[in-house]
């Protein structure tokens, strides 16, 4: 493993205003990200996480503390960090499956267009949907739009890719076979992601290395290796009691 | 309770009559809505023609023959042709001149809070004004002729299509817009990409009703105002052909202001229309 990181967080503190509060979302967090790491961020809702995966995508400034990708400072969006986000509408409907991840790529000023569409049809063969490559995103199911909009995401081959509970809108069967996909990917590719959940067990499944949250505002109660976890630890790590009874959905 | 026992069926299709068949020609012909839409019209055409001849008065309401004949003789005299393209000629100046200032009002509304507001008060103030209200106005100012038409279609045209822009670009998914910035797009690149097609729905909206404001109250100016006497235009072809008592002739200069409208509303938006939003499933 390397031992500089890829990404460092820094005691962030994130603030943003509502119509009449003023929220901290989260407080001085801090956690450390290496080069193909599967890096989870688990907690309930209103833990910050997804605000946090925002501001690492640069779309929110910190209010205190610093993040870092290598040596630079994390000041605005940029296509070093590609996100995925949960909603199925992340897809633009204007253009097809290929035409979506070949936008990406030329607008990100990555790639010329022929070898943009080169590699559009090699990453939408990696998530099997080569026969829907001229299709557009609304005839496609819910998952297919997630795996379209993963594909892109790799595509764009960035340092770390961002994944707002990318799988939480789906069925729990198509939810399944997707964390399973993702695992594959990460097999032939070995990229690195910073991944959001709520799921406990979807938590343990895709990541290496898991930052688990307390809510409101959110703060870091461990970082803990996923390996060997198990369920009624880490929800005992989170709310600060035994789990009651066994049932959780994954 | 006891055990509940478990059942299994035969599958077997031996008694259904239809499993899939054919639809009948008839059934086909009636699923079509331009079929069953001619079929109307072809009966209205009858009712008219009917009527006129039962009233007896062509002065009141000449026969459906007379009009189509009247349709022809025109157009063959070249006389409804040139009040035509006269008409729309006109019309296309002032609509793109419209747009071109509802484009400039959009930017700076979109890039300016004040800007957004400014949009807002006109929007407010002058969308509920009839632009044929303004006409008046506009004959002081820039007098008979073309100046005064250009100058409320306009009107006619801006607020509609600047509110329905602006409207579109505020209700662009959250979604689309951090994806553009994800991938570092420039501010005119964004607009370009992100904004216009996100929006397209609403704008072609605007488009539509702009284009239906702007077409009525040209005719209506040329009709009342008979502001563009001495050149033509089909507001004008009617007002004159209605002073000769032509009144067949009247009926075909509405007649083809009638199938204008329908023209460009059935080819043109209806094209872009399948081809955009409809294509892209923004609108079913």
């Amino acid at each position: 493993m390397d031992t500089v990181p890829l990404l460092s967080v820094e005691g962030v503190t994130l603030r943003y205003k509502t119509k009449d509060h003023l929220v901290t979302a989260t407080y001085r967090v801090s956690f450390n990200l290496f080069r193909s790491d599967r890096f989870v961020v688990l907690g309930p809702s209103g833990c910050g996480k997804s605000t946090l995966l925002k501001a690492v995508g640069g779309y929110i400034p910190p209010t205190e503390g610093r993040i870092r990708l290598g040596a630079a400072e994390v000041t605005s969006p940029g296509p070093d960090r590609v996100f995925v986000f949960q909603e199925f509408d992340q897809l633009l409907p204007w253009k097809t499956v290929r035409e979506n991840i070949v936008f990406a790529l030329t607008a990100s000023g990555k790639l010329p267009r022929p070898q943009a569409e080169e590699r559009a049809m090699h990453y939408i063969a990696k998530v099997n949907l080569t026969e829907f490559a001229s299709s557009y995103p609304h005839t496609l199911s819910g998952g297919m739009k997630q795996r379209v909009a993963i594909a892109r995401a790799m595509a764009m081959e960035p340092q770390i890719l961002l994944m707002d509970e990318p799988f939480a809108a789906l069925d729990a069967l198509t939810r399944a076979k997707m964390q399973e996909e993702l695992l594959q990917l990460w097999d032939e590719t070995k990229f690195t992601v910073l991944f959001v959940t709520h799921s406990i067990p979807e938590a343990i499944r895709v990541g290496n290395r898991i930052l688990l949250m307390s809510a409101h505002p959110g703060q870091v109660r461990a970082e803990v290796n996923s390996a060997g976890a198990d369920a009624a630890r880490i929800h005992e790590i989170l709310f600060g009691e035994k789990r009651q009874g066994t049932g959780d959905h994954g | 309770m006891g055990e509940r026992p478990e059942v299994f069926y035969e599958v077997s299709t031996e008694r259904l009559d239809v499993v899939e068949r054919p639809l009948s020609a008839w059934e086909r012909l009636y699923d079509n809505g331009a079929v069953r839409k001619s079929a109307l019209l072809v009966m209205l055409a009858a009712t008219w023609e009917l009527y006129a001849r039962w009233l007896g008065n062509p002065l009141l309401v000449p026969t459906f023959s007379a009009t189509v004949r009247a349709l022809f003789a025109s157009v063959a005299s070249g006389a409804l042709p040139q009040a035509a393209v006269y008409t729309i000629s006109m019309l296309l100046e002032g609509y793109v001149a419209g747009l071109a200032i509802a484009a400039l009002l959009t930017a700076f509304a979109t890039g300016t809070r004040i800007g957004a507001d400014l949009l807002e008060t006109l929007t407010a103030m002058f969308n509920p004004l009839p632009s044929i209200a303004l006409l008046p106005l506009a004959l002081v100012w820039f007098g008979l002729g073309a100046g005064s038409v250009i100058f409320v279609l306009i009107h006619a045209v801006l607020w509609a299509v600047a509110l329905n822009t602006f409207a579109g670009f505020r209700s662009v998914s959250p979604t689309w817009k951090m994806v553009g910035q994800n991938y570092g797009l420039s501010r005119t690149a964004y607009i370009a990409r992100i904004l216009i097609p996100g929006a397209f729905p609403s704008i072609l909206t605007g488009l539509k009703v702009g284009w239906a404001f702007a077409w009525r109250t040209l005719i209506a100016a040329e009709l009342v105002f008979g502001v563009s006497s001495g050149s033509g235009g089909l507001g004008w072809f009617i007002f004159e052909r209605k002073n000769q008592l032509l009144i067949a002739d009247v009926f075909a200069g509405l007649l083809t202001v009638i199938l204008f409208g329908l023209a460009v509303e059935n080819l043109i938006f209806k094209t872009i229309e399948t081809r955009t939003v409809r294509r892209w499933g923004m609108q079913v």
